[in-house]
């Protein structure tokens, strides 16, 4: 099969082409010794079916970023039939540059010049055969947001890609990566050539919309409220959607799967309907929450906003060697952890996306309140429960940046933070819901496994041996706790809590339900019971421990997945436990010695 | 002869000399930041953050220490 390789500069519709090109086939392949997610797809070019790949965007192919050493390592290790480049129309004067610099390596290319629209909105006419004439290569325009001209290109490519007798090898490719280019002269002669520019070039409605939303003042505020409407919409739009989702299972269990697993031994029913039946519903619960939050994100960073959250916020993050767009995708981690982390796929810089995954499992998540809500109401009088919760948002603020602080030199970033700012742009329906689709099947692909193995594990723990009360003392869990005593005394965890603590791994969603089953009892007399047996230095320390600890089964599969490491995902399992002890037992100890 | 970060947000000048290491010259020269170039200041960010600036068609935010590297003449 013919390989066509998708390569461009940053923002410049590449991801968009791709998206109209392979449609909702695209898939993330494999590729050995990349750790970012190259989306490939099978399309149809000139009679072929061709495999495309979207490689990530570059500025220079000698450049040092982690994005142009995948580009660079790709082309040194895989044979290209075709190079698609793809270059934004209104900035070809400096972007020519990286069609000259593919040119060097001798691969069959073809050079599209995207948002054509906007180009023609600001006057810029491209002479595309004397450019051609110039490049050796063929130059088509196109926009590839609406579609127009993309037709021809196509018919281009295939040209192209029928005409190709022989490549060059991969190793080739690599030596002449190698060398360096003096291409500044060539460039200034094509664009004197075939680019008409106007003088001034600014984009009007952008000038406008900045001076608003990038105010000294106004800024900083604007931008405040514009989080907060969004993570609403986010999660008071999925809540809904979310029970739906439960609801309907919980539905299909009871009339379908329990009376037809009515007879199997009640083990194997309960490992069938608590432990994998469980673990996909634990995995369906996300699927709302992930297609809102794309939806959203997509619209935030293609209408050009999230550079803007980056110029806005940098001299805070900075501090903490994160940048503005982390800090975006932290504050939705405070909606729910798993999209968030997902969402860390645009800081390009490894250091810098690793540190924010690091940090937005401490974001005290919508599931982790359901938890505070409950104990707060057992162990605490109404007026003081705004207190509690304050002093727990409290403490999630300060071990993001306790973990930001201490780890920063670990991830440091060895990216200049230079960024364009991209003119302000409407995403189309269709790129926002393929976004949102795509990453839903992503989750989907890489976690589901993961989620449903653990919930089992979880079940199992809790349930074993058989002959005893479920989530009791005597089960695994309850045995785990046992000899986990010494650690957990000192921070006032009794047995009880500790199974809790274990199903806590799974969702927090499922703790107070938990609780319910270790203690035998439901509403009322369960908060009664609860009451009794730990004081409210105990409950404030298991609250403490519930809020800093790992958050769930899907967040260490989601972390694994995206970080594409084992050992990341571990540090953050250890990072987050020995931080939620060592917070816990200073509180409890503390609370003890003032004597309360 | 200047340096991009002294520049008053409405001011302009023409860049004379890069002074960096080759990662940041690269990613600057990508940017469009070359000799001979027309820059403007847009606007700086709140509390010494990071500036705007524009050079052609291309809007970009840079921070202060990597500005301070940039030489201009003011037009």
């Amino acid at each position: 099969m013919k390989r066509i390789a998708l390569l461009g500069m940053p923002n410049t519709g590449k991801s968009t082409l791709f998206n109209r090109l392979s449609g909702a086939s695209a898939r993330v392949g494999n590729w050995p010794g990349i750790t970012v997610d190259l989306m490939s797809a099978k399309v149809l070019i000139g009679g072929h079916i061709a495999e495309l790949i979207d490689l990530p965007g570059l500025y220079d192919l000698h450049g040092f970023s982690d994005d142009e050493q995948v580009v660079r390592h790709f082309l040194s290790n895989h044979a290209v039939d075709l190079v698609l480049i793809v270059l934004n129309s209104s900035q070809i004067d400096r972007q020519l540059s990286l069609a000259l610099q593919i040119k060097q390596l001798g691969l069959p290319t073809v050079l599209l010049l995207n948002m054509q629209d906007e180009a023609k909105r600001s006057g810029i006419t491209i002479d595309t055969q004397a450019m051609a004439s110039q490049l050796g290569f063929p130059v088509a325009t196109m926009s590839a947001k609406y579609g127009d001209g993309c037709p021809q290109a196509l018919q281009l490519a295939g040209q192209v890609l029928n005409n190709v007798a022989v490549i060059p090898a991969p190793s080739d490719v690599s030596k002449l990566l190698e060398l360096d280019s003096q291409i500044e002269q060539t460039m200034h002669d094509i664009v004197k050539h075939s680019v008409q520019m106007p003088i001034k070039l600014n984009d009007e409605t952008t000038d406008k919309i900045d001076r608003v939303l990038l105010h000294p003042w106004l800024g900083l505020p604007l931008f405040f409220l514009a989080m907060f409407l969004l993570f609403q919409f986010i999660f008071t739009a999925g809540k809904p959607l979310q029970d739906g989702m439960a609801w309907a299972l919980e539905l299909f269990r009871t009339e379908a799967l329990e009376p037809l697993l009515i007879s199997l031994p009640s083990w194997l029913n309960g490992l069938l309907l608590d432990g994998i039946y469980n673990g996909i519903g634990t995995v369906a619960a996300f699927v709302p929450i992930i297609v809102l939050f794309f939806l959203v994100m997509s619209m935030v960073e293609d209408s050009g906003y999230l550079s803007r959250a980056a110029f806005l916020m940098d001299t805070l993050m900075a501090k903490m060697g994160l940048d503005g767009r982390g800090f975006v995708m932290v504050l939705m981690g405070f909606g729910c952890n798993v999209p968030a982390l997902m969402g860390t796929r645009v800081m390009r810089s490894r250091p810098m996306r690793l540190l924010t995954m690091l940090v937005i499992p401490l974001s005290l998540c919508s599931a982790r309140l359901q938890v505070f809500l409950f104990m707060i109401a057992t162990l605490f009088v109404a007026s003081q429960a705004a207190y509690i919760m304050f002093a727990l948002y409290m403490v999630s603020f300060f071990t993001i940046f306790l973990t930001a602080i201490l780890f920063k030199h670990q991830y440091k970033s060895t990216e200049p933070f230079i960024l364009e700012l991209p003119p302000y742009r409407f995403p189309t329906p269709r790129q926002i819901w393929l976004r949102g689709w795509q990453e839903v099947k992503h989750f989907l692909k890489r976690a589901s496994k993961f989620i449903v193995i653990g919930v089992v594990l979880v079940w199992v723990l809790t349930h074993y041996p058989t002959d005893v009360a479920p989530a009791s003392a005597a089960t695994i869990a309850g045995q785990i706790g046992q000899i986990f005593a010494p650690v957990l005394d000192p921070i006032g965890i009794d047995t009880q809590l500790a199974i809790a603590l274990i199903f806590g791994f799974v969702a927090k969603e499922i703790v107070v339900g938990s609780l319910a089953v270790i203690y035998g009892l439901q509403g009322d007399a369960l908060s009664h019971q609860i009451a009794m047996n730990i004081d409210w230095v105990q409950g404030m320390s298991f609250m403490l421990f519930t809020l800093i600890y790992t958050p769930c089964l899907s967040t260490i599969a989601t972390m694994k997945s995206e970080s594409k490491s084992s050992l990341f995902m571990w540090l953050s399992i250890v990072w987050s436990l020995a931080l939620a002890w060592v917070i816990s037992f200073i509180f409890y100890q503390g609370a003890r010695a003032l004597g309360f | 002869m200047t340096v991009l970060s002294n520049l008053m947000p409405g001011q302009y000048g023409t860049i004379q000399a890069i002074h960096a290491e080759q990662a940041l010259y690269q990613r600057l020269n990508a940017l469009g930041f070359r000799i001979g170039k027309k820059i403007a200041l847009i606007r700086r960010a709140s509390f010494n953050g990071p500036l705007h600036v524009r050079i052609g068609a291309t809007d970009i935010i840079l921070r202060e220490i990597e500005a301070q590297r940039i030489q201009l003449n003011l037009v």
